[in-house]
């Protein structure tokens, strides 16, 4: 796995909501991450494009509108097919519609391939310390 | 002041003769290209339609060519969508033919046919600046080894470009560095690339083919499409119009538009690298002569039989077909003929069209119906400008024009309401050779070749 500080950053599927996602772009930035931000609207695809082509070691996926399971699920079958099977995946966000206890939600998104799951209200600060710990930096 | 302008295309070489102060046109001639003996035999019998006088005072020479299968680049990239079609991009808009593309690690059969293709140079590219770079390395030591022979520009990620050019050096017969095609991810940069090929089509390409008197003689400038991309250039920056041109050979069909094709209707997300403001596409498989077999396939029987005002006769569009792809200066021998000629032009402006131009595609939201835009909105595209033989000898080349923009389909992005033009003297060209020289006359000529259509 490339030890870059390359991310790739996006809100992924039909989702639209851009304000988080310029908060992530930021805060990531500030703390001294190259981010590749995809804005909103990002397919699969697309995630994966930018992040052979940037050698990245992370994908941060936000899924804010519910359909996240949808989504994100093949997204990790979908990087060992483009040669990037061991990058860093964290999603995070509203990632299932109606009140669930997260601890499944966060088993089932592991289960899907993810490194780390975050639920809602949680602040940038944690992710960005669990990434540089992930990453050794 | 005069200035003699020349086109060495694959069959015809066309030649334009311009006063420079005042500017104004001369005259225009035209004879078979001759590539196998001297092609400056062709422009001598092209010249002789000049009388002595006109040929006095000729200050500026200046040529363009796409004789000898003009340029030919092989483009390699690391992802397709992204710097495999960067590195696409920056090749047409350098005026050349993209003979394959190729993303990721090249394999030797790849090698293999790169070689048969007989590219004049390859542009390799992969990764964005300070990304993945060890596809470029690998690519760069495959070509180096392969004994291609074939000059390189390097345009990708900027890191591995000293590697890169260390790994090539000495092996093929010319490395040129430029700036990366994509430096970041969906962020488009042809410009130096472009430059690049440029300068490689002067110093070594001309050589390997050939050309090298034809450029001290009659100052050898560009490839022919990127005159004629100039050209427009020149036409959308002084007329301040957005501008799409339509240019049907008989092998292939050039479009050119001038434009940012940002989205022209609200809800539209717009997705993929940006789309070039000045972007070419070639279809090698759309053209009125050596193309027309593969036009009749991509278009279909029942395409051009809309088209026209007679019902076909069993196989009479396929021997039409079949005689002229044989023949390059193949005419119509009748009406019937003229008509289904026409209709042939129809659907390759058409189809040409459709494929340039970018599409919108449906998306449901939470927040709504969205829709997605691929490539170029040239729906409200100012100027459309029709150039080629077909159209300027035809009776009614705007009609024809109009036809071909009827396009049914809702979700492509194609002109809608264009001010139509026609390049009556086929001087795109050579505007274009003298645009960056003489841009007032350049401009003068703009006026006098195209011709509007009645409003």
């Amino acid at each position: 796995m490339p030890q870059t500080n390359t991310i790739v950053l996006g809100v992924i599927g039909a989702d639209v909501h851009a304000v988080g996602n310029k908060i992530l772009e930021m805060t990531f930035s500030d703390a001294g991450f190259k981010v590749v931000n995809l804005g909103v609207m990002v397919s699969q695809e697309e995630f994966i494009n930018a992040a052979v082509e940037t050698d990245a070691s992370a994908i941060l996926v936000s899924s804010l509108y519910g359909h996240g399971e949808m989504d994100c699920r093949g997204l990790r079958d979908q990087c060992r097919e483009s040669g990037i099977g061991d990058i860093l995946l964290y999603v995070g966000g509203n990632l299932v519609i109606g009140k669930r206890t997260f601890s499944p939600v966060e088993a089932l998104f592991k289960e899907m391939g993810f490194d780390r799951v975050y639920p809602p209200g949680v602040m940038p600060d944690v992710a960005i310390a669990d990434l540089r710990k992930d990453l050794g930096l | 002041m005069k200035a003699l302008l020349i086109d060495f295309g694959s069959t015809f070489t066309k030649v334009a003769l311009a006063n420079l102060d005042p500017p104004g046109l001369i005259g225009t001639a035209q004879a078979v290209t001759t590539t196998s003996t001297d092609l400056l035999d062709g422009l001598r019998t092209a010249l002789a339609e000049f009388s002595r006088g006109e040929l006095e005072g000729i200050a500026v020479k200046r040529a363009c060519s796409s004789a000898a299968g003009g340029l030919g680049i092989v483009a390699i990239g690391l992802v397709p969508v992204l710097t495999a079609k960067a590195a696409r991009e920056a090749a047409l808009g350098a005026g050349a033919r993209v003979l394959a593309t190729y993303a990721y690690t090249l394999t030797s059969r790849e090698i293999e046919e790169i070689r048969s293709l007989r590219p004049d140079m390859l542009l390799l590219a992969g990764g964005a600046d300070g990304g993945e770079q060890r596809t470029i390395l690998d690519n760069a030591a495959l070509i180096a080894e392969s004994g291609l022979g074939v000059p390189v520009v390097y345009a990708g990620n900027k890191v591995a470009a000293d590697r890169a050019e260390e790994l090539l050096t000495g092996r093929v017969p010319r490395v040129i560095v430029a700036a990366n095609v994509m430096p970041e991810v969906n962020v488009l940069q042809t410009e130096p690339a472009r430059q690049a090929i440029r300068e490689l089509y002067l110093q070594e390409i001309t050589k390997a083919k050939g050309l090298e008197r034809i450029q001290q003689e009659v100052g050898l400038a560009m490839p022919t499409p990127l005159a004629v991309m100039r050209g427009g250039e020149l036409l959308q920056r002084t007329w301040k119009q957005t501008v799409v041109m339509v240019d049907i050979g008989g092998a292939t069909t050039d479009i050119h538009s001038f434009g940012d094709g940002k989205p022209s209707a609200a809800g539209v997300i717009l997705k993929g690298l940006p789309e070039p403001f000045v972007k070419r596409t070639v279809e090698g498989d759309l053209g009125m002569r050596l193309s027309a077999a593969s036009l009749l396939h991509s278009v279909g029987v029942e395409r051009l039989q809309e088209q026209l005002p007679f019902l076909l006769e069993n196989g009479e569009l396929q021997d039409y077909v079949n005689w002229i792809s044989a023949s390059k200066d193949a005419l119509p021998r009748n009406g019937r003929e003229l008509l289904i000629e026409r209709a042939l032009a129809i659907a390759c402006i058409r189809e040409a069209i459709v494929r340039h131009a970018g599409r919108l595609e449906e998306a449901f939201t939470p927040s709504g119906r969205m829709w997605i835009q691929q490539g170029k909105d040239l729906t409200r595209v100012d100027l459309l400008v029709g150039i080629g033989g077909v159209l300027a000898h035809a009776g009614d080349p705007f009609d024809m024009l109009r036809q071909a923009l009827k396009i049914e389909d809702s979700l492509a992005l194609t002109p809608k309401h264009p001010q139509l033009y026609l390049d009556r003297h086929y001087l795109l060209a050579a505007i274009g050779l003298l645009s960056d020289i003489y841009p007032q006359a350049a401009e003068a000529l703009l006026g006098e070749t195209l011709a509007p259509s009645e409003v």
